[in-house]
């Protein structure tokens, strides 16, 4: 599929140029192959949607993507650079902001202490003038810590503010993973399945809220997700992806109506 | 009141100030165990290298005088000159980090994600290995350290306790090294919950503590993580040094105080900063009011040597999180 610069949403958004592009990316464990030769790209302020059935390597291309795997083919373009071999938190710096399946809060602290650590990519005074708590930093606290109040209001959040993350309900918990990785204002925003395990209402809730960031703020953002209705609702570009394969790329509507993709949903008749 | 009442008394009031000590000890495991779930044996070893570098400094030891002159046929043992010491601690500090910074690359960056008894066994080797370094660059003969706490009994506490007593009470004995490491042993921990909670770097140390991918998805590289609680650990094991170095002279007996850190770490949980200080002054004060009121008077004594353990055995069996540590659940 080729594509002009820019390009106008229905809801008359302009998405701009490359954020992110994947390249020819192969990924294998041993001998199985996770992942194979898929390239897609993700434009300035899209949200952009990866779908698929269960174990068709979603997961997998978002730990390519913030560094937690290394694919063993293929080349990540960030910006418009090569990126090169990093690790995890040199590419957080670069300012991808993720979140994961699996909730990974850290549970004993509170809301705004696991919020504040979105802001540690910002913070830069040095670790002897912290121990001393001297002018910078304190100062750089402040700073921070009102950024960080800002996204607590924003995700509706103030009232759980104090309370360590570990007692809050499951719908809760990931919106503070949410927060925490809004915290970080992000260039690129990956969500691992946001609304995976919530309820009707939790999940309206949370789409309101993805929306949200990508309108106001501007956030690029690609999201994995299990819920057709939701994505085909939310998402301006769809990548499917079956057994390690891209099957489909393009607007929910393309996608939708692509064969290859509902023989992967709803299984192929062998009459 | 009998005189009963007032020698138990000091004997609580000198337990709390031994099991500040000790606390002190536990302290430092409690840290690498929260941070990277690792069981450091060789905190006891650090406290003594730490001791023996700093008493070299001092006296301006030149290191690894022995080997020297045993291949060069030299015969140097001192530069001659005496550091004050202050700057003998501060060097001492920087020391402990340079040990972090080499403990990071060369033995944990290497064991990244293997199982916790790898790690475990890999400490034990660093003790050793340790202990043996130590022995080479500083030589093994019991050193007396002197950094300037005042030792023996606080004559201001004994003035003015006495007129709690009769005629025959001459107030209570309270060695003043000890008064001084509960002081330090206070501070130190009030600040590193100050560090911890308000700090850019606590908050990332929290954060280590509870989730390592997490960590590294908001940009926490975990190498400095380690660096940083292996400094801090150094620095508690420094400050427990020095301590038990004054009281009882630098030998290698010091990194047997370990040992003692044990029991203290199974009543107070692995986890649990409050833990380790309630642990380790339940350890101090029962010890001593168990061989003052059973001990000795039933036992014929020497209770205090096994005591501590007996304790730790009996909270395995009832509680084996400890008093304060995290609720081991094993879900099905």
């Amino acid at each position: 599929m080729t594509m002009a610069e820019t390009y106008q949403t229905p809801d008359g958004r302009t998405i701009g140029g490359q954020v992110m592009e994947m390249k020819n990316i192969t990924l294998r464990f041993g001998g199985v192959k996770a992942i194979t030769d898929i390239s897609f790209d993700i434009r300035e302020g899209e949200i952009r949607a990866i779908i698929g059935p269960n174990g068709a390597g979603k997961s997998s291309m978002l730990n390519v993507m913030n560094g937690f795997y290394h694919p063993q083919e293929g080349e990540v373009w960030f910006h418009g650079k090569k990126r090169g071999p990093m690790k995890p938190h040199q590419i957080a710096k670069q300012g991808i902001a993720r979140t994961f399946q699996n909730i990974a809060l850290f549970s004993g602290m509170s809301t705004l202490d696991n919020i504040m650590t979105g802001r540690l990519t910002h913070m830069k005074t040095g670790i002897l003038k912290q121990a001393m708590w001297w002018g910078p930093a304190e100062k750089e606290e402040t700073e921070n810590r009102e950024v960080v109040e800002k996204v607590i209001d924003f995700l509706e959040i103030q009232s759980i503010r104090k309370t360590p993350v570990g007692r809050l309900p499951y719908g809760l918990q990931k919106r503070v993973e949410l927060g925490r990785a809004l915290a970080a204002e992000p260039k690129l925003l990956l969500l691992d399945e946001p609304m995976a395990g919530m309820n009707v209402e939790e999940k309206e809730d949370m789409s309101r809220f993805i929306l949200d960031v990508n309108d106001e703020f501007g956030t690029t953002i690609a999201l994995i997700e299990h819920d057709m209705g939701v994505v085909m609702d939310i998402a301006d570009r769809v990548v499917v992806m079956d057994y390690g394969k891209k099957i489909g790329d393009g607007s929910p509507d393309e996608v939708r109506n692509n064969q290859d993709v509902i023989d992967a949903y709803l299984g192929v008749a062998h009459d | 009141m009998s005189a009963g009442f007032y020698y138990g008394t000091e004997v609580f009031l000198n337990g709390l100030m031994t099991g500040v000590l000790y606390s002190l000890v536990a302290l430092g495991f409690v840290l690498i165990f929260k941070s990277s779930g690792i069981f450091n044996y060789a905190q006891g070893v650090m406290a003594l290298f730490a001791a023996l570098t700093l008493v070299g400094l001092q006296d301006g030891q030149v290191p690894f005088a022995h080997l020297i002159n045993s291949i060069f046929g030299t015969q140097v043992h001192h530069f001659g000159w005496h550091l004050p010491a202050l700057l003998a601690i501060l060097l001492t500090a920087g020391v402990m980090v340079v040990l972090a910074i080499l403990v990071e690359r060369y033995i944990l960056r290497h064991l990244v994600n293997q199982p916790d008894i790898i790690l475990f066994m890999a400490t034990i080797g660093l003790a050793y290995f340790m202990e043996g370094f130590g022995d080479l660059m500083w030589g093994s003969e019991i050193k007396k350290l002197d950094v300037g706490i005042p030792q023996g009994g606080n004559l201001w506490i004994e003035e003015n306790t006495a007129f709690l007593g009769g005629d025959d009470f001459y107030g209570f004995y309270l060695d003043s090294l000890d008064i001084v490491a509960a002081v330090f042993a206070g501070l130190l921990v009030l600040s590193l919950v100050l560090f911890s909670q308000y700090t850019k770097t606590g908050r990332a140390l929290r954060a280590v503590a509870d989730d390592h991918q997490a960590a590294l998805s908001v940009g926490i590289s975990l190498r400095f993580i380690w660096v940083v609680v292996w400094s801090i650990a150094g620095f508690i094991a420094l400050v427990a040094g020095i301590m038990w170095g004054s009281k009882s002279g630098v030998q290698f007996s010091l990194s047997l105080i370990a040992l003692k850190a044990l029991p203290v770490l199974m009543l107070g949980g692995f986890t649990s900063i409050p833990g380790a200080i309630v642990g380790g002054l339940i350890i101090g004060v029962g010890e001593k009011m168990f061989e003052f009121l059973i001990g000795a008077p039933f036992l014929g004594g020497a209770t205090e040597n096994w005591f501590a353990y007996m304790l730790a055995l009996i909270f395995l069996v009832f509680r084996p999180q400890g008093l304060f540590g995290d609720k081991i659940i094993e879900r099905v």
